[in-house]
């Protein structure tokens, strides 16, 4: 019997506001330990938060794209836990009222698009990081623990998608996604590797085509989009094969151990939380002007799907499409090359073959190299007008991506222009024919194969500057 | 000069140091005098840091000699509750578990104090972070009463109503979230106001029931703490909760006295449960205001002998969440544990008095799933039914008028083993913290026994106007003008 999953993730974004989401503290990643805080963010005794505009201001452009419902009134609740990290003992989080409220966001498939409903965006304070000395580096083994405040309060947007994922594949196209998303409101870079992003799904089976829900399982602390795929995939296997052996799966939180590749239950159920929500009554609830939703849904950029389409339109496939609407600053860069009057294609071409894999080589981003969108237009002018080879036009690009100057320059400095001179050319032909009569006489016998080595000797006189296109017609023209 | 200064109230000590004939140091001096002529007795201080306040003393001096005027405070010896955060200067909340904890800042109020020029000399003893009525519950011995040292001084800010009685401070600022400022103003005999929530900053206030607390100050006439509030009210940009709108003018009408000011007595607290001397003394005062020129009627609102009961569970639930960041982890008291989890708990079970883990407890399974509702969101309910009785009744007249304690001052250890007598001794001043309006207690009398009787006036929230106009005119119809034994006898 098949079985299908039915999957919803929760996603965690660190906001990229300048400070922190209740205090005025520097939001930053990489300080040294314990620089970023003050009272408000360490929860010192009679501290108070004031909530950061910017954050709200955020998480409701984000609602707005996915077509939520923006609360006109919002509160902001505790949610109480102790955890050494947690300053206050409990997280300023929301509750029944979120700044939005449903929504959707479309996954384009090979199948077509699939519409991901989402349940709720809200905002909350992130906590501190623990690090637990000690050999094992677990909990409950460890000597010593060193706290670090500095995320401590950093603005954390969770996005809680409904239960409409069929496939670990397709929860990862939904975390791409919702990435692009963010990252083009920019909400946060979401470097996943800095831990901006961070997902939580539910997972059950079900045999497929029934319609009842399974036990769900909530497996927490993937920290990529390859892990959120493959703790799925880990998941659905060992749900699967318990219900194959006519077990049962168990209702409960388990945790993602990266390195063994496996989930593995939390500690035990006794931990289930009671988390004694209740409004915060150091904060007032958060109205929003409908002027403001105005004017923030008028300042809302061209979301991902958007691009995508537009650059389909111009003749893209969907695959460098999406690259390009995705790679960070490809697009700005591919807009201004067509701008120019680059050929689209052309232009995307070179992004996704020469400059990609340049970027990857030097390990920076396009934003750090010198490569304009006019540079594009430039070089496709050049090869267009047959004064640059194809060949050429690769090499030109590199030195444009190694700082040495426009195309014109680069390809002027490193002897790449091509003869455009038709009396150049044709004496360049007419020297190499005078100087090989008998390929010219074999050739015009109708070995068909001499016109190569001919435009070979044309090539090798002119130093490989000649258009071995046009040189190959010269002659074809000649023989006859 | 008559006297010792330190019976002064501010605004003669301020017109004295205005015309040359004290000064700042001089005053601090009889300040300190008193303290230590009363101190042995009264415990009415955690802190006294005269180190600090001779500076600030000096610096007031200074400023005055070269023509300067530094404030309205300029020179005035205050003393500030053991709750309010004060750079470098220990701040306990009469806890155990903040034994040691020097804060990295001012509160705002504690700021705005010393920005008007204000003498900080002290930090004064109350019940463990707020909860109590009596300063009983101060994990480091109680206060007792200047009137009588076998008696309570009422709470929680018991240090700072005694201070104020006894003449070792000439104002103070307390806290009140259910009337830890009336109800020690009541059994010390002096003023005590709580302005409407949201006036005064509660950044740098230790915070009970955040939605409750209101900072609020301690005087020995209605003017002092006219002159007080004013010094320490507006908007705060620190504190959300902070009012954003001008502070309520109060000097203009303070003196405008009791003609024509529409009066309300409650009718369900004003009668039943109150000693037939406080009724009496109440009696006796409305007869006056009647007298006076003021309009006096009785109004019912039905929601205030549940106000109680919702504020029990209101102010522990939030208590509960409060009070979770003392855990041993960053600050205060830490007992050894073998992991985590065990040094937070055995650092709160030992840092914590039974009084504030009985309200952490209560206020835990108030919020605990499943009770939520029945609990919190029907104190909440109980809430909304007193704002709009509240309001209901201000349609109506200027002013609310209630005994503000029960009582007079109980005796020492009479209700320790029974909160819920304890409670009880705030059944006069919680609705107006529910309420959101200001309050104030003025003292009109003394019982048999010679203790202090208090008058309370509320108002509608921002009514500061209105409230301090009408307390002014009771003070000035009650006479008042009785000091403590200690203040007298104790000096030498």
């Amino acid at each position: 019997m098949g079985y299908e999953a039915v999957i919803g993730v929760e996603t965690h974004v660190e906001v990229a506001t300048l400070s922190k989401m209740f205090c005025g503290c520097p939001n930053g990643f990489g300080a040294e330990p314990n620089t970023h805080i003050c009272p408000v963010c360490l929860g010192l005794p009679g501290a108070l938060p004031v909530p950061n505009a910017r954050a709200i201001e955020a998480t409701v452009s984000l609602g707005l794209a996915l077509g939520a419902e923006i609360a006109p009134r919002s509160l902001f609740h505790r949610k109480n836990y102790f955890y050494a990290d947690l300053p206050k003992n409990y997280q300023i989080s929301q509750f029944d009222l979120p700044l939005c409220r449903g929504g959707h966001l479309d996954l384009e498939t090979e199948t077509g698009v699939c519409r991901v409903g989402l349940t709720r965006v809200h905002l909350e304070e992130d906590t501190g990081k623990s690090t637990h000395l000690g050999e094992s580096g677990r909990i409950r083994a460890a000597e010593a623990v060193l706290l670090d405040f500095n995320r401590s309060g950093v603005p954390l947007m969770e996005v809680v998608s409904e239960p409409d994922l069929r496939s670990p594949e397709e929860a990862r196209a939904y975390a791409a996604e919702l990435r692009s998303l963010i990252v083009a409101l920019g909400i946060s870079e979401a470097r996943l590797e800095e831990g901006q992003m961070r997902f939580d799904a539910n997972v059950s089976i079900r045999p497929e085509g029934s319609s009842a829900l399974g036990t769900k399982v909530e497996i927490k602390n993937m920290n990529s989009l390859r892990s959120l795929q493959r703790a799925l995939a880990f998941e659905v296997e060992r749900q699967t094969a318990l219900l194959e052996a006519s077990r049962e799966v168990e209702q409960e939180t388990r945790h993602w151990d990266e390195a063994a590749g496996v989930t593995r239950a939390g500690r035990s159920k006794e931990e289930s939380s009671d988390y004694r929500y209740f409004p915060e009554p150091d904060l007032v609830p958060v109205t929003l002007e409908t002027a403001l939703l105005e004017r923030l849904r008028a300042a809302l950029p061209e979301l991902p799907a958007q691009r995508r389409a537009r650059y389909r339109a111009l003749g893209l496939d969907p695959d460098a499409a999406r690259l390009i609407a995705e790679g960070e600053g490809y697009g700005d860069v591919l807009d201004a090359a067509v701008a120019a009057g680059a050929e689209a294609r052309a232009a995307a071409l070179w992004l996704t073959g020469e400059v990609t894999a340049h970027l990857r080589r030097v390990g920076m981003p396009l934003a750090a190299t010198p490569l304009t969108g006019a540079h594009l237009a430039d070089l496709d002018a050049l090869v267009a007008a047959g004064r640059l080879s194809a060949t050429a036009a690769k090499e030109v690009l590199t030195g444009v991506l190694a700082g040495e100057g426009a195309p014109e320059e680069v390809a002027a400095r490193r002897d790449l222009i091509q003869i455009s001179d038709e009396g150049v050319l044709a004496a360049a032909v007419a020297e190499v024919l005078a100087a090989h009569p008998d390929e010219l006489a074999r050739l015009r016998a109708g070995e068909q194969r001499l016109v190569g080595f001919l435009v070979g000797k044309v090539m090798q006189a002119t130093g490989g500057k000649a258009d071995p296109r046009r040189v190959s017609e010269a002659i074809r023209r000649a023989a006859q | 000069m008559k006297g010792d200064p330190a019976d002064l109230t501010i605004a003669a000590a301020a017109a004295a140091m205005r015309a040359g004939e004290l000064s700042a140091t001089a005053l601090l001096d009889a300040v300190r005098r008193r303290a230590a002529a009363t101190e042995a007795q009264l415990h009415a201080y955690l802190t006294l840091d005269f180190e600090g306040a001779e500076r600030a003393a000096a610096a007031a001096d200074a400023a005055f000699a070269r023509g300067e005027d530094p404030g309205p405070l300029a020179g005035i010896p205050v003393a500030v509750k053991d709750n309010m955060c004060t750079r470098g200067m220990e701040t306990t909340c009469g806890s155990r578990i903040l034994s040691g904890y020097h804060p990295p800042y001012d509160a705002t109020a504690v700021a705005r104090l010393r920005a008007a020029g204000a003498v900080v000399i002290g930090k004064t003893n109350m019940d463990e972070f707020a909860m109590g009525s009596s300063t009983e519950n101060s994990a480091y011995g109680p206060t007792r009463n200047p009137w009588d040292p076998e008696r309570v001084p009422g709470g929680s800010s018991g240090g700072s109503a005694a201070a104020v009685a006894a003449g070792s401070a000439l104002g103070a600022l307390g806290s009140d979230t259910g009337g830890s400022i009336r109800q020690p103003a009541s059994l010390c005999g002096v003023v005590g106001l709580k302005p409407t929530y949201g006036l005064v900053s509660r950044y740098g206030l230790v915070a009970f029931a955040s939605s409750l607390d209101q900072i609020g100050p301690f005087a020995r006439t209605v003017t002092d703490a006219a002159t007080l509030f004013e010094a320490v009210a507006g908007y705060d940009p620190s504190d959300a909760t902070s009012y954003r709108g001008p502070v309520p003018e109060v000097r203009p009408g303070l003196e405008a006295g009791p003609a024509g000011l529409r009066v309300g007595v409650i009718a369900e607290l004003a009668g039943e449960g109150n000693e037939p001397a406080v009724l009496a003394a109440f009696a006796r005062m409305l007869e006056a205001l009647q007298g006076a020129g003021a309009e006096v009627r009785q109004l019912s609102l039905p929601s205030m002998p549940y106000a109680l009961d919702a504020y029990y569970l209101i102010a522990p639930a939030e208590c509960s969440a409060n009070l979770a960041r003392f855990d041993g982890v960053r600050y205060g008291l830490r007992l050894p544990g073998d992991t985590v989890e065990e040094m937070m708990a055995a650092s709160r079970r030992d840092g914590f008095g039974p009084e504030v883990t009985r309200r952490i407890l209560l206020g835990t399974y108030a919020l605990s799933a499943g009770y939520y509702e029945a609990f919190y969101g029907r104190a909440q309910k109980v809430r909304t039914r007193v704002i709009e009785d509240f309001a209901r009744a201000y349609k109506e007249v200027d002013v609310l008028v209630v005994p503000t304690s029960p009582t007079t001052a109980f005796r020492m250890g009479e209700r320790t083993e029974d909160p819920l007598a304890m409670y009880l001794a705030d059944v006069g001043t919680i609705p107006c913290n529910l309420g959101g309006g200001p309050g104030i207690s003025v003292p009109v009398g003394l019982d048999r026994w010679g203790l202090p009787i208090g008058f309370q006036v509320l108002a509608p929230p921002l009514g500061e106007a209105a409230l301090l106009r009408a307390a002014r005119a009771v003070e000035a119809l009650a006479g008042f003008s009785a000091r403590p034994a200690l203040a007298t006898s104790g000096v030498s």
